[in-house]
């Protein structure tokens, strides 16, 4: 069960990422481990981020926990294919809830990047738009071109989804590491989503 | 009142009003109370993991919660708890039915019950065995505050004393006796 034709060239998260960022206002972004959070610290810091330090496969389940919390916000999750991987089944519980405000961003390169560029299933058999639309993410699709992505990202992220993208990118790195301090990255995040006292010492 | 119903009350009386769970035999009464009840959401995850992402975002976006497991799927979440909700401070209330102990006919349930107070304890979160409904309030409703004021996880293990124990457990000890 293929899905849509996929991109003729293979696009790059960093670009991606700084596009996603550019189209955002007050939206939270959880951006999975490695790579991918590193490209989102990378696209310019913004209090409504969180950077997943570990956790692997974690950021749709945070992301769906912070979507529920927060139904008038918009919610973005970004993923790895090896991290996702991980977690298909968060994408079953996803489907079943179906919450309007949260959008998901896979980064497929067919990798375990970052620890050593093993191939992940993604790169061969596994189709992972058709899984999303399998468990129960019927609005799940492929980005074509960076121009494609802008397209698909002009939307209303708080009341327009479950939405389910992924894109078939390069095996760069991320060339920025996020600093290492979960606890700040914590009470930042909230401080963003205007929870708390979170920030009363700043 | 009868244990869960009680349990219930203390979590209303703190703001929990978000459950994530995966299914188990003892914890029935507990997740029927909820699905039951407006004042609770809830989310029945695939995995345990994945229930502690879901509290963890839950909880950094203004909202109270509770996570519901076995022992077994305990086993499923160190790497959750030590490289996300214990660094990063995030209070994580966990309701864990013990299976294991006191009659279990089950062996690998007999196994990973051992591996769960160690790993509590390893990682430094409070766990508190709740035997009876007589102190069980009591111990639940001010270790749920102290885990929100402190910014840190506690465990409420759910003891075959409390509870009763598994019902299919408790078929085949009749036929083993
Ligand atoms: C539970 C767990 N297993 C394995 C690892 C090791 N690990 C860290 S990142 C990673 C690969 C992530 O792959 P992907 O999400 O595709 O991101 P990429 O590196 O390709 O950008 C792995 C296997 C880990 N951190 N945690």
């Amino acid at each position: 069960m293929a899905t849509e034709p996929l991109a003729p060239v293979r696009l790059n998260r960093a670009i991606l990422t700084k596009r996603l960022v550019a189209k955002l206002d007050r939206e939270a972004v959880v951006a999975g481990i490695g790579n991918t959070n590193w490209d989102l610290f990378g696209a310019g810091h913004r209090p409504e981020n969180f950077y997943m330090l570990g956790s692997m496969g974690l950021a749709c389940p945070i992301a769906l926990g912070v979507a529920l919390a927060q139904p008038e916000r918009g919610v973005i999750a970004l993923e790895g294919d090896g991290s996702i991987l991980m977690s298909l089944g968060c994408l079953a519980t996803i489907g079943k809830i179906a919450p309007r405000n949260l959008t998901i961003i896979v980064w497929d390169n067919g990798l375990y990047q970052i620890t050593g560029k093993q191939p992940t299933a993604t790169a061969g058999s596994t189709d992972i738009v058709a899984v999303a639309k399998a468990a129960g993410i019927p609005n799940a699709q492929w980005v074509r071109t960076e121009a494609h992505f802008d397209q698909l990202l002009s939307r209303r992220f708080a009341d327009d989804g479950p939405l389910f993208l992924a894109a078939k990118i390069d095996d760069k790195p991320g060339p920025v590491q996020t600093p290492r301090d979960p606890a700040l990255i914590r009470n930042r995040f909230m401080k963003g989503l205007g929870v708390g006292n979170a920030g009363a010492l700043d | 009142m009868t244990w869960s119903e009680a349990f219930l009350q203390v979590l209303k009386d703190n703001d929990v009003r978000l459950a994530a769970y995966v299914p188990d035999n003892v914890l029935t009464p507990l997740l029927t109370g909820i699905t039951s009840d407006n004042y609770f959401r809830s989310v029945c995850a695939t995995r345990e993991d994945e229930a502690i992402g879901v509290v963890a975002g839950a909880w950094m976006g203004g909202l109270r919660s509770v996570v519901m497991m076995q022992t077994s799927g305990f086993a499923l979440i160190a790497n959750a708890l030590a490289s996300l909700t214990v660094p990063s401070q995030i209070p994580c209330v966990m309701v864990i039915s013990e299976r294991g102990t006191m009659g279990e006919f089950n062996v690998g349930q007999h196994l990973v019950a051992r591996t769960m107070r160690p790993v509590l304890d390893t990682l430094g979160i409070a766990h508190h065995t709740l035997t009876d409904e007589a102190t069980m309030p009591f111990i639940v409703d001010r270790s749920i505050k102290q885990a929100f004021m402190t910014q840190a996880s506690v465990a409420f293990i759910l003891s075959p004393l409390l509870t009763g124990g598994n019902p299919a457990g408790n078929a085949k000890l009749k036929s083993a006796g």
